[in-house]
């Protein structure tokens, strides 16, 4: 296994939900409770040294339940390795997840088009509104329900 | 005589620059506060642009999501394929024959000289530098040439596919290839010429626009943006993909202070690097096939199709079920001329991508322009502009 996941493993043992490896891709999911304690720790720890939020990537696993993740990529200039951090939102309904941008300046787009895109709200955004549509758009196209023509 | 008092004034003016300004290199508006001619907040706004591919591609088979892919950068359409068809690729566990991937190189390459010269072209006509775009376009078209020549199509090629290529390189590409190679370092001195030691080009880039390594890092940039701040890093070389490691080539890299000045010259000498690695390829060229031997993934020759029945029906459902790889999720990056080009795919093991995530360098750089900006002068927010390179197709997809 990834050695960030047996750090996560070790330091946060109660929010690794699982932990996977695909096609030489490491996958950890957490709960999104102390997201931005874990991402902190991945930053500032010296050997894994994940200073690097390479994207954001927003989810809809519609008909699955919980239906809303983020998919948080990282990388490690010091090991030239890759992580992925994924965190199901609690609610189907109003998903909301932790901001990161405190940790990484990066999420600040990110975050936005997540909101925008797919409506996942997070919470401590600085700044939280459409960035790519118009303000006075409905909806979340990236949604599942959202179709893809005759809008 | 009564002496004329001066007033004072401490509001605020608020600006629009764009969304349609030559400089901006596309639909791109920021609107600024200013203080006399200084910025206090610079806010980009973006959107204009966006066709939603990354939820066109769910609906698309995955080599349907080609086209859109080359449109997203549109400046360097192979890069995008590039990295769309590796992530496929990495899904399906496969890889491509090894004259497929030195060609694929070469092409991206070639791409990464057009697209650097597009900048330096544009970049210098904003500064107020108006003979550069001339040269620069000069090479350019050469290159659009090859586009043309292997894809039928300049600025949207579509050679790539997933498990290879869509043909052999044609007749007399080769040839051309070479002459391109030669020429280019010694045409490359006039672009050099006319920038490098303009005490203009200097006074308006040198100091602008500045980012530490820590910062850039913090701020997610890749490619020649990060390393214009001194961080060491190229995907080419750390994370090789597609037999890069099979060249040899450097890395330039910028000062610390990573002003805009910094990021020309590193830009610059990417341009000889990558064709020094076109050079390469060419002396090394394998033969053999150009796709791999699958009917799964590889569309049959075309005289089989019209004659033979397996042909008919192999070509058949490939077109109408396309490729399906095994359930899962990949993220795939490539050294894209823009800095990291990132595709991350979840696959449900249909024929369609069940999501695909589009990680585009613009979108991530032009986060940190208020941060550049603020506290210096509006004509700085040009050259600002200029040196992060943004393609606004690239921002909005």
């Amino acid at each position: 296994m990834h050695p960030a996941a047996d750090f996560l493993k070790a330091k946060f043992p109660a929010e690794v939900v699982e932990a996977g490896e695909y096609r030489g891709d490491t996958t950890v999911v957490v709960k999104p409770g102390r997201l931005v304690e874990i991402l902190t720790a991945l930053r500032d720890d010296e050997d894994l040294s994940f200073k690097y939020l390479s994207m954001i990537a927003a989810v809809d696993y519609h008909p699955a339940s919980p239906r809303f993740a983020a998919v948080y990529n990282l990388y490690s200039h010091k090991n030239h390795d890759r992580l992925t951090l994924k965190a199901f939102c609690d609610s189907d309904g109003a998903p909301v997840l932790p901001s990161v941008v405190k940790v990484f300046a990066t999420a600040d787009f990110h975050e936005r088009e997540a909101y925008d895109l797919m409506g996942i709200r997070f919470l401590g955004h600085p700044n939280l509104k459409r960035i790519l549509l118009p303000d006075d758009f409905a909806g979340h196209p990236l949604r599942k329900e959202f179709p893809q023509r005759g809008y | 005589m009564e002496q004329v008092k001066t007033m004072e004034r401490t509001e605020t003016m608020l600006l629009n620059v764009g969304p349609s300004h030559p400089s901006t290199h596309g639909v791109l508006r920021v609107l600024v506060e200013l203080d006399g001619e200084v910025i206090v907040r610079a806010e980009p706004d973006l959107g204009y642009l966006h066709r939603g591919i990354e939820k066109m591609c769910e609906g698309r088979t995955y080599h349907q999501c080609l086209p859109l892919m080359n449109r997203v950068d549109y400046l360097a359409g192979e890069a995008n394929n590039f990295g769309f068809c590796l992530a496929v690729e990495k899904l399906l566990d496969l890889e491509v024959p090894k004259r497929a991937q030195y060609i694929r190189v070469m092409l991206t390459e070639l791409t990464r000289i057009a697209s650097h010269l597009f900048w330096l072209g544009t970049h210098g006509h904003d500064l107020g530098a108006m003979t550069p775009l001339f040269y620069a376009f000069r090479e350019r078209e050469k290159i659009m040439d090859l586009c043309e020549m292997v894809s039928g199509a300049r600025m949207f090629p579509l050679y790539f596919r997933v498990g290879g290529l869509a043909a052999d390189l044609p007749e007399g590409f080769m040839e051309k290839a070479w002459e391109f190679v030669k020429t280019f370092p010694d045409l490359w001195k006039d672009y050099d010429n006319l920038l490098t030691q303009n005490i203009i080009w200097k006074q308006r880039t040198v100091g602008v626009g500045t980012l530490t390594a820590e910062e850039a890092m913090n701020w997610g940039w890749s490619g020649p943006m990060a390393r214009g701040s001194g961080v060491d890093w190229d995907l080419r070389r750390d994370n090789p993909y597609s037999s890069y490691e099979d060249f040899d080539f450097k890395v330039p890299l910028g000062t610390k202070e990573g002003d805009t000045y910094s990021r020309y010259l590193v830009r610059m000498q990417e341009m000889l690097q990558s064709n020094l690695i076109v050079r390469q390829v060419l002396e090394k060229l394998p033969a053999g096939p150009i796709k791999v031997d699958d009917p799964r993934l590889s569309l049959p020759p075309k005289e089989l199709v019209y004659t033979d029945i397996a042909g008919l029906i192999n070509h058949f459902k490939l077109i109408q079920e396309g490729v399906t790889p095994p359930a899962g999720e990949v993220y795939q990056c490539i050294e894209a001329p823009k800095g990291e080009f990132g595709v991350f795919i979840i696959s449900d093991g249909s024929g369609r991508p069940f999501r695909v995530k589009i990680r585009t360098p613009s979108y991530v750089v032009l986060n940190a322009t208020e941060k550049m900006c603020t506290g210096r002068m509006l004509a700085d927010l040009i050259a600002v502009i200029g040196t992060m390179d943004i393609v606004l197709a690239d921002v909005d997809r």
